[in-house]
């Protein structure tokens, strides 16, 4: 493309979906800037203007233009960069489709449940419990072996799209409250995401799991119902 | 050649009506499978072991899942043919793809409390149900499609639930015809194409499908 492109993202640091596009776009080697929003209370009226409909980060503004919802971008950055590796999707309709149910299936029932986990009480965060556990469970059959990536040999959209909950899986060590996603019950997925944060590109957009941990101390979003 | 392409559907899903206009569109020959799913086939447990849902396209003997996921495939595997249901450039592809996404959002699980719940939950998906097509009809604005002169994935992802629309109307008392007029022309408008009309139900057999299962629904609490 253009050696003019302008790559800019609106983040919030703590937004895994914000993670994966910047992933991607180290991954890629695309020069980018950030721009951080004050979440959730500050929303830039850059942020509001650029999603209207969902008001939220991350949003990739292409050469002025913006791209929301991350595998949206995702399957947009993959598409403009094409000539550049590693692709996200693979070539083939085939395996194309199956990357993308599983992106979809990672979204649906690991963040949706995960967040269900971390952000509600009672009920509600028991079944987000439940269905993170039978998530992980799945995606835990899908790697290892000889798939080192979900991607296979080669780092790839689900992987992408995955790796960024594990800083806040990572925060287990500081509390029980997680203690059912450990290395000793997914031993793949630990596997396989310390070969993803060995990236440099991963290692450089993952925060900090003590960073996390703080985070949720001070919003209460550990506690557990006893 | 027919034999090549399976579609394990039910007739009344607005997902598998998705996939029958994909395939329309495109102009594929293939089998339709109808199952029953209170007494779900050994394929379909076989072909989609992880939702255990249809529609599943299998193609050449391999499977597909995610109505979405499917329209893609079939556009991506078909793609030398001339009705593309993207467009080609990326920007207008993301565009197509995050309206799509919003559909799958915004109107199933919306609506279906619409027509499945009484009362304040009603009141409420309701409410939620007119954003979503007041934000859907802003996106359409003056256009023939959403994507444009060209009937594509926005398109197909939306005008199955025009076979909720008299279910929608009649059992939480509005009229979207009158509140969205521009979003009933362009239902209609896409009713006129062949490939439409032959996969999207009558609306009124799909508003007795839609009551029985209502009361099987609340028979069940």
């Amino acid at each position: 493309m253009a050696k003019n492109d302008e790559v800019i993202m609106l983040d919030f640091w703590l937004s895994p979906y914000a993670r994966r596009v910047q992933i991607a776009l180290e991954e890629k080697g695309i020069k980018y800037e950030i721009k951080e929003e004050d979440l959730p209370n500050n929303k830039s009226t850059l942020l509001l203007q650029l999603n209207p409909v969902y008001k939220k980060v991350p949003v990739l503004i292409h050469n002025g233009k913006p791209i929301c919802e991350s595998l949206v971008v995702l399957e947009y950055i993959d598409e403009v960069w094409n000539h550049k590796s590693p692709s996200l999707l693979p070539s083939d309709p085939y395996h194309r489709a199956q990357a993308r149910f599983w992106a979809d299936y990672v979204d649906k029932k690991i963040y949706d449940n995960a967040m269900k986990f971390f952000k509600t009480e009672g009920e509600e965060k028991e079944d987000g419990k439940k269905g993170l556990i039978e998530g992980l469970k799945v995606m835990e059959e899908q790697v290892g072996g000889d798939r080192t990536y979900f991607g296979g040999d080669n780092i790839g959209l689900v992987d992408v799209i995955l790796v960024p909950l594990f800083s806040w899986f990572y925060v287990y060590k500081f509390t029980n409250n997680l203690n059912f996603v450990s290395q000793e019950s997914f031993p793949n997925l630990f596997a396989w995401a310390k070969k993803c944060t060995e990236r440099d590109s991963v290692s450089k957009c993952i925060p900090k799991e003590q960073k996390v941990f703080e985070h949720f101390q001070q919003r209460n979003l550990l506690n557990s119902d006893q | 050649m027919a034999d090549e392409v399976v579609l394990l559907d039910f007739w009344p899903s607005p997902f598998g009506m998705r996939v029958r206009i994909a395939l329309a569109e495109k102009g594929i020959d293939y089998e339709g499978r109808e199952e029953d799913l209170s007494n779900k086939s050994p394929l379909l447990l076989k072909m989609n072991p992880v939702n255990k849902q249809i529609p599943v396209l299998i193609h050449k003997g391999r499977p597909i899942s995610e109505s979405l996921i499917i329209v893609q495939y079939i556009d991506e595997a078909w793609s030398n043919n001339k009705s593309p249901l993207l467009p080609s450039d990326p920007y207008q592809r993301a565009n197509a793809r995050f309206w799509a996404d919003y559909i799958d959002k915004k109107i199933y699980s919306t609506g279906r409390l619409v027509w499945g719940t009484t009362g304040e939950v009603q009141e409420k998906a309701k409410e939620e149900l007119r954003e979503s097509f007041r934000v859907l009809e802003k996106e359409l604005a003056e256009k023939t499609y959403f994507g444009g002169d060209m009937f594509g994935l926005v398109d197909v992802a939306l005008i199955p639930f025009y076979s909720w629309f008299y279910t929608l109307e009649t059992t939480a008392n509005f009229s979207i015809t009158e509140e969205f007029p521009r979003l009933v022309s362009w239902a209609k408008r896409c009713m006129q194409r062949d490939s439409v009309s032959n996969s999207v139900p009558d609306q009124y057999k799909i508003y007795d499908f839609l009551l029985d299962l209502k009361k099987k629904m609340h028979s069940i609490e």
